[in-house]
């Protein structure tokens, strides 16, 4: 396959767009029927068989216009750089000295050179490995290892030379290497800082993902919060995935044969009509209830985050909030965006003191009919009551009502208990107690609760 | 491309052609759209196209079959559909039918047969007798691939399958043959051109995305708008043509649940044309905005803006549009 194409692919994997082998040959195809004259089309059409998302395109359309805007440059540069191969070589071979490639280097960086200077870079780019960068903080490095590749240690001794020798000759030679040497330096950072905007800016993003996804969740900062969502959206839609291939399973297969021959009756007891037996699902519910109070301020925003997201996977979600009284929120997760859903959550129900009993007496007296024999019921909260009654008596009737009972706590276990914690009082009533910090925790938690829920 | 001699898919020479073979039919295409379409005949891959409700994709398919005169086989996916639906069924009905009728002459046959084992071996011919093309109902997908000069296969919102469907589809997508155990496996006489649309309800599965070229259709722009408006609303004027896409497209901008498609600015198109107006006013828009939006909250949203988005609407309304002979109608 042509380089320039397989580069390019390498270029799109590594930010993040997955090109399979198949879509690879694909791409070579296309660009056999297409050819590499019309760019706009090229890129259309690439885009068709390359990048598989509206996201995908987005990367596939940015890195598009900088890969081929460089390779513009390097195969107009391939013609020219055959004539000049042969040169070069004849130089090394004839045993000239350094002075010649060095006097080389100076005249590339002189006014309407431009073309062999950006031939001479993407040589030097090819042979210092430049598409390997993956980090911003290697541009240096390898501007280095260009002006390297191109000659500069040639030109680094006869600067040496010339700021030995004396006179006024002398310190304008010295004084032209040195303008030559700043010039080729700054061509060849300006090159790999494209290379890296190319190979190597999808690697940083991926790294910044990993870092979030075990990042403790009070500690991240507000830029954070954009990806975490994004983050959060997209575990919800995986869970939603696997959770609709759980509850999709229909009995085919199995004859019914009591209902078969009722209704084939009229048949003479031909079965004409087939009934196949089928596994009746049970509708299940979640019902969710979210601490907003002062005590998991830090925690309020991811709470309400994972609220919200839940009640995206699961239309049927009833979300109640509560820190004193306790409401129904359901109707403003889903008539709002998040931001605005939490102004109004907090706005109504939330940060003041907490009161779990208050709570649980709220809910019995106006919620209690939610919980059926098939209702998971959700809590997320800390469990500190300031020292309150924590109304044990309705939280296991609750418990008991329901098919299971589950508590995603912010705090660690070594907290569980300390102070006016009464998590270990409720633990007993639960099915599940999860410590959730981190988006990693939160994600085996979710899963753990959907896999429940088929 | 040797083999397509006898099939349909001849008039896709060239990525203009398509262009202009689409515009014929009324389908005004992007060069996005027919260079998906050009590549999906060249290299032999189903298209999926995903985009917002009511963008044309569905459309595409249509028009593709209009343009190039062959049949479009359109299965609809829905939650539990099944190989049963979507590929082919045993006419059970007619097989049971016929053993019936046949019960006698069976009788007969097997009754010649002096042992059990001479009357199983008869049995089982009939067997294969019963379980013969003849008795083979075909669905959408084998329809498809049984089209003697092609067809244009449509998977509408293929999101809305199980994975198990997804899965089953792809051995179907990319070699174009069925099997079906009783007979064997049935190849496509000429490939046909697959379009699949998805409105995001669920994420595919990579498998499939891999298999598929993907288009992504979004929302026109206004030049593209209003040449759609044009080929789909007879006798519409300039100026309210110009005014109303300008109008549309704010409203586009604007933050809405549901954001009106080019279905539905042809259908304002329509209902202000049948009120004869010939230019956008303030209480006209107020009176049809149910036709653009659908969600009470959305109008709502919308209604305080209406005086300002008219008055943008109309007012860089360049002069020179509105001099052309177009019959007003009102």
């Amino acid at each position: 396959m042509e380089r320039q194409i397989s580069n390019f692919i390498r270029a799109l994997r590594s930010a993040d767009v997955k090109v399979s082998t198949g879509e690879a040959l694909d791409a070579a195809r296309t660009v056999a029927m297409i050819g590499y004259g019309d760019r706009a089309l090229l890129k259309d059409s690439l885009a068709c068989v390359l990048a598989k998302s509206e996201a995908e395109k987005d990367v596939h359309d940015k890195l598009f216009d900088l890969y081929f805007a460089a390779s513009n440059q390097r195969s107009s540069a391939q013609s020219e750089a055959g004539e000049r191969e042969d040169s070069s070589e004849d130089g090394e071979s004839g045993g000239q000295d350094a002075a010649d490639a060095a006097e080389q280097m100076i005249a590339l960086t002189q006014p309407g050179n431009e073309q062999a200077l950006a031939t001479a870079v993407e040589r030097a780019a090819e042979a210092a490995g430049l598409n390997d960068i993956r980090f911003s903080t290697q541009t240096a490095y390898y501007a280095q290892q260009m002006v390297r590749a191109m000659g500069g240690e040639a030109l680094q001794a006869r600067l040496l030379e010339a700021l030995q020798r004396s006179g006024a000759e002398a310190d304008a030679d010295a004084q032209r290497m040195i303008d030559a040497r700043r010039a080729l330096t700054m061509a060849a950072r300006e090159r790999a800082e494209r290379a890296f905007e190319v190979f190597g800016a999808g690697e940083t993003e991926k790294f910044r993902d990993e870092v979030a996804a075990t990042k403790r969740l009070t500690a991240l900062e507000a830029h954070d919060m954009a990806r975490m969502k994004l983050l959060i959206a997209k575990i919800a839609k995986r869970l939603a995935v696997k959770h609709s291939r759980r509850r999709k399973k229909t009995s085919r297969g199995i004859l019914d044969v009591r209902r078969t021959m009722r209704a084939n009756a009229g048949y003479d007891g031909v079965p004409f009509n087939v009934i196949w037996r089928q596994k009746k699902k049970d509708r299940p519910k979640i019902v969710a209830i979210c601490d907003v109070s002062g005590s998991v301020a830090a925690y309020v925003r991811f709470l309400l985050l994972l609220l919200y997201s839940l009640k995206e996977v699961i239309p049927d979600l009833h979300a109640y909030a509560f820190s004193y009284r306790l409401g129904d929120v359901s109707g403003i997760l889903e008539e709002n965006e998040f931001d605005g859903a939490m102004k109004k959550i907090l706005r109504e129900f939330g940060l003041g003191s907490t009161s779990y009993g208050q709570a649980w007496s709220d809910f019995k007296t106006d919620h209690e009919t939610v919980i059926d024999r098939r209702t998971t019921i959700l809590v997320l909260g800390d469990g500190r009551s300031n020292y309150g009654d924590p109304r044990l008596d309705l939280f296991s009737g609750f418990a008991g009502r329901a098919k299971q009972t589950i508590w995603l706590n912010p705090e660690g276990p070594g907290l569980w208990g300390t102070g006016d914690s009464v998590i270990p009082r409720y633990a007993p009533y639960c099915k599940q107690m999860s410590h959730v910090a981190t988006l990693k925790d939160l994600e085996r938690a979710l899963d753990e609760i959907l896999t429940s829920y088929s | 491309m040797a083999k397509d001699m006898t099939s349909g898919y001849e008039p896709l020479t060239s990525i203009e052609a398509i262009t202009a073979g689409l515009a014929e039919v009324g389908y005004i295409s992007t060069a996005q759209i027919s260079t998906a379409v050009y590549l999906a005949h060249g290299l032999r891959k189903p298209i999926l196209i995903e985009g917002p409700a009511g963008v044309g994709k569905t459309d595409l398919a249509a028009s593709l079959g209009r343009w190039l005169d062959l049949p479009i086989i359109r299965l609809q996916c829905y939650e539990g559909l099944d190989e049963g639906k979507a590929l082919y069924e045993w006419k059970y009905g007619k097989q049971l039918l016929y053993t019936q009728i046949l019960k006698e002459k069976l009788n007969e046959l097997i009754g010649e047969a002096d042992n059990l084992s001479k009357s199983l071996g008869k049995l089982a011919d009939f067997e294969d007798l019963f379980f013969s093309p003849q008795f083979l109902e075909a669905r959408p997908l084998l329809n498809a691939m049984q089209q003697d000069k092609g067809s244009i296969l449509l998977i509408d919102e293929i999101d809305k399958s199980d994975e198990a469907f997804e899965a089953f589809l792809l051995e179907v997508l990319s070699d174009y043959q069925v099997s079906v155990p009783e007979i064997g496996t049935i190849r496509a006489k000429v490939p046909p051109i697959v379009i699949l649309t998805s409105n995001n309800v669920r994420e595919l599965g990579d498998a499939l995305k891999r298999r598929c070229l993907h288009l992504h259709i979004g929302f026109p722009d206004h030049v593209r708008e209003q040449r759609i408006v044009r080929a789909r609303v007879d006798g519409i004027s300039d100026t309210l043509l110009n005014q109303l896409v300008r109008f549309v497209q704010s409203v586009r901008e604007a933050d809405i649940k549901k954001r009106p498609s080019i279905a539905e600015t042809v259908d304002w198109a329509r209902t202000l044309l049948l009120l004869h107006s010939s230019s956008l006013d303030e209480q006209f828009v107020r009176d049809t905005l149910n036709v653009l939006l659908k969600h009470e909250s959305d109008i709502a949203a919308i209604s305080p803006h209406i005086p300002r988005m008219v008055r943008e609407a109309i007012g860089t309304d360049s002069g020179g549009r509105t001099a052309s002979g177009y019959p007003d109608l009102g």
